[in-house]
């Protein structure tokens, strides 16, 4: 807890650096990841980072040093190339753009690591330091690297700004933006290049096996909760800003642990959580909707049941018991319970020693839900032209959905019908 | 019958598409009148929208040229506007209704520069010209598809052009929509301005368009409408494969040839 405190308080500059450093190079890559998703391009995201490797490993052993610069520049070739080759492969032979980017990421990658390997193996004193390129260091994000990183994330949040409307058209209809004149093959590459310059500096948190999930996953989660790009380009930059604090903490704290494997896990409990609760689109608001439904149609149905009782003693408002209710329709027990103690406190039935009495509006809507079965099994019959004897199980369920408007329009179209196919009387 | 018009808004000289080297548009030849309602005609498969987007410069031309306002396309790009088909994009990508027809502003606008308020006001009055104003922040997902449709309409008026490539807006559309977007149409050709729409269904093509292009492979007609639909064109249209063509075709691809000499 001690060590939670002393980070958040930030009193320690170097913390103050990482934790920047972290929330921008996160917060970049997700901004551009947002296009990357909805331009339908997430596995080539994986492609470019893991061909990255080569390059940071190449400019290593061209120039000697660990400038961060140079590293970069490396980074950004074997990224470009790899890219290329993926359009190449797709454009010149029969394969498929999915499996050109497979034998491309693993082709580069591989390359990396024999690099990184021969490199670990020569003895240079300087390369120590080179493998967190592998699953990311957040903590050693300081100096020139740190000043290098922030300054690419900084350009690639401006330039996203700067190229908002185009970029936007661009993922929603190419064709579109090029018939208005757009330069599309321009716009094409600048958003190419913004993917590996978004790769290319998260790879220094994250590192270069899981900087596929930094770009995306961000996005994925944004979109649960809103329809709108603008608020989804703010809310993937928070969380990916979010899950580098987390990393750079998880590696001040315990330096041996790898930054980007935590990073990758909170990000994706969040993504997680989005896909569970976010409002309407969530798995846990479509259970509820469900059981809403499941609820609506129980309660419909004891209402229909106690009307349609009535009905056959001449619409006197007399109790039923609960034998009488079962004996209509199969309903579990236990359920037909429920639905009627729910049904009595809401105010639509009352329970008399004789039984369960309708009140005044629960005669209504048990009407209202009679008149629904009726009127659309009569819609059925003269519109769809089904026999009389298939329209039954139909109108069960639509009973339960149809709309005030749509009832008003369905009397108007069937003329204000009395009678049903089945010669009942529509109330 | 192909007839040529004088000073036409549209001139395609000698235009073969290929895809993947085989070849969907053989050799087309065709000019069209100012001011009209011009339906593209054909079965499944006669290359209707390719000959549009080859027109629009979407589709690289294997030979010959097409020439706009009688200039390349890349000079006239402002004062045309193209109405995509309906599933050519993603539905459920986040934006609203007005947000898609506020793109229809963009190519006048160029790059880097934001939409101005009175950008904003145009495409407030084309979504109303479509009778969709009450719904410019429904998320896009959320739409029918003659909803659908009337919004890409809605961009595309917003443009404000003089000429009008749409590729079926009448798929898949409810009955007040096609209503709706005939008498647009109309409204547009008493402006002046010309639209080209590729079309499925005879039966009220004679009553839409007043030119005809009717098309299978190669061109079989263009004129106006009354000389046009008659029933040894559209048999020659609809009727019989040209299967030593389609052979041919297949040949072109399955040899990597090239389909002209160069």
């Amino acid at each position: 807890m001690n060590e939670f405190f002393e980070f958040f308080s930030f009193a320690d500059a170097n913390v103050r650096y990482v934790t920047l450093g972290s929330v921008l190079l996160a917060g970049s890559s997700a901004v551009v990841g947002c296009f990357t998703l909805l331009r339908k391009r997430a596995l080539v995201g994986d492609a470019v980072a893991h061909a990255v490797l080569p390059g940071v490993c190449l400019a290593f052993i061209l120039s000697g040093t660990k400038n961060p610069f140079i590293l970069l520049l490396g980074a950004f070739i074997t990224g470009w190339i790899s890219l290329l080759t993926i359009d190449f492969i797709t454009s010149r032979s029969r394969i498929k753009e999915d499996t050109a980017i497979g034998l491309v990421l693993s082709v580069f990658f591989g390359i990396g690591i024999i690099l990184l390997t021969a490199i670990q193996h020569s003895g240079n004193a300087a390369q120590s330091g080179l493998d967190k390129f592998l699953f990311g260091k957040a903590a050693s994000l300081v100096g020139e690297d740190l000043i290098a990183f922030s300054l690419v994330a900084v350009l690639l949040l401006v330039a996203t700004l700067l190229f908002y409307k185009e970029l936007t058209l661009l993922c929603f209809d190419q064709a579109y933006a090029k018939t208005i004149g757009y330069p599309v093959r321009a716009l094409e590459l600048l958003l190419t290049t913004l993917t590996v310059f978004a790769v290319v500096v998260g790879i220094q948190a994250v590192g270069v096996v899981l900087m596929a999930a930094m770009l995306i996953t961000p996005a994925a989660a944004a979109r649960f909760w809103t329809d709108r790009l603008s608020l989804m380009l703010v809310l993937a930059a928070l969380i990916g800003a979010f899950s580098g604090v987390a990393g750079a903490f998880v590696s001040y704290t315990a330096p041996a642990m790898p930054t980007g494997p935590w990073i990758v896990l909170i990000v994706s409990m969040i993504a997680t959580l989005s896909f569970a609760f976010a409002p309407g689109k969530g798995w846990v608001s479509r259970l509820l909707r469900q059981r809403r439904n499941k609820t609506l149609i129980l309660e419909e149905n004891l209402l229909k049941l106690l009307y349609q009782l009535g009905e056959q003693k001449q619409g006197t408002l007399a109790p039923h018991t609960f034998q009488e209710i079962l004996e209509r329709r199969a309903i579990p027990q236990k359920l037909a319970r429920t639905g009627l103690r729910k049904l009595g406190n809401q105010g639509y039935i009352e329970k008399t020693p004789e039984g369960w009495l309708l009140t005044g509006q629960g005669q209504r809507r048990g009407e209202r839900v009679v008149r629904l079965h009726r009127l659309w099994e009569l819609y059925l019959t003269q519109y769809l032209h089904l026999a009389s004897d298939h329209v039954h199980e139909d109108a069960e369920t639509i009973e339960h959905i149809i709309t005030p408007e749509l009832e008003q329009k369905l009397m108007e179209e069937l003329g204000f019908p009395v009678l049903d196919p089945h010669s009942a009387r529509i109330p | 019958m192909i007839l040529q018009v004088e000073n036409p808004v549209v001139e395609v000289h000698d235009l073969t598409v290929s895809y993947d080297r085989k070849p969907v548009l053989w050799g087309i030849d065709l000019t069209l009148p100012a001011g009209a309602l011009v339906g593209v005609i054909g079965p499944n498969g006669a290359g209707k929208s390719t000959l549009i987007k080859a027109m629009m410069d979407l589709l690289p031309a294997g030979s010959g040229y097409v020439r706009i306002f009688d200039k390349p396309i890349g000079q006239v790009r402002n004062r045309i506007s193209y109405v995509p088909q309906r599933e050519s994009v993603d539905w459920d990508f986040p934006a609203s209704v007005f947000d898609v027809v506020l793109m229809g502003r963009y190519g006048k606008l160029g790059l880097f520069k934001r939409p101005r308020k009175a950008d904003k006001d145009a495409a407030m009055e084309a979504l109303q010209k479509v009778g969709m104003q009450g719904f410019a922040n429904r998320q896009i997902s959320q739409l029918s598809g003659g909803q659908q449709q009337r919004v890409f309409l809605a961009r595309a008026l917003a443009q404000n052009a003089d000429i009008y490539f749409m590729d079926e807006p009448f798929a898949g559309v409810d009955i007040a929509t096609e209503t709706a977007i005939i008498e647009l149409l109309r409204t547009m050709r008493e402006q002046g301005k010309t639209v080209i729409v590729v079309h499925h269904d005879l039966q009220s093509a004679t009553e839409y368009f007043d030119w005809v292009v009717l098309l299978n492979l190669r061109l079989v007609a263009s004129g106006p409408t009354e000389k046009i639909l008659t029933q040894q064109l559209l048999e020659q249209t609809y009727g019989g494969k040209l299967t030593v063509l389609t052979k041919v075709g297949e040949l072109l691809k399955k040899q990597e040839f090239p389909s002209r000499e160069r």
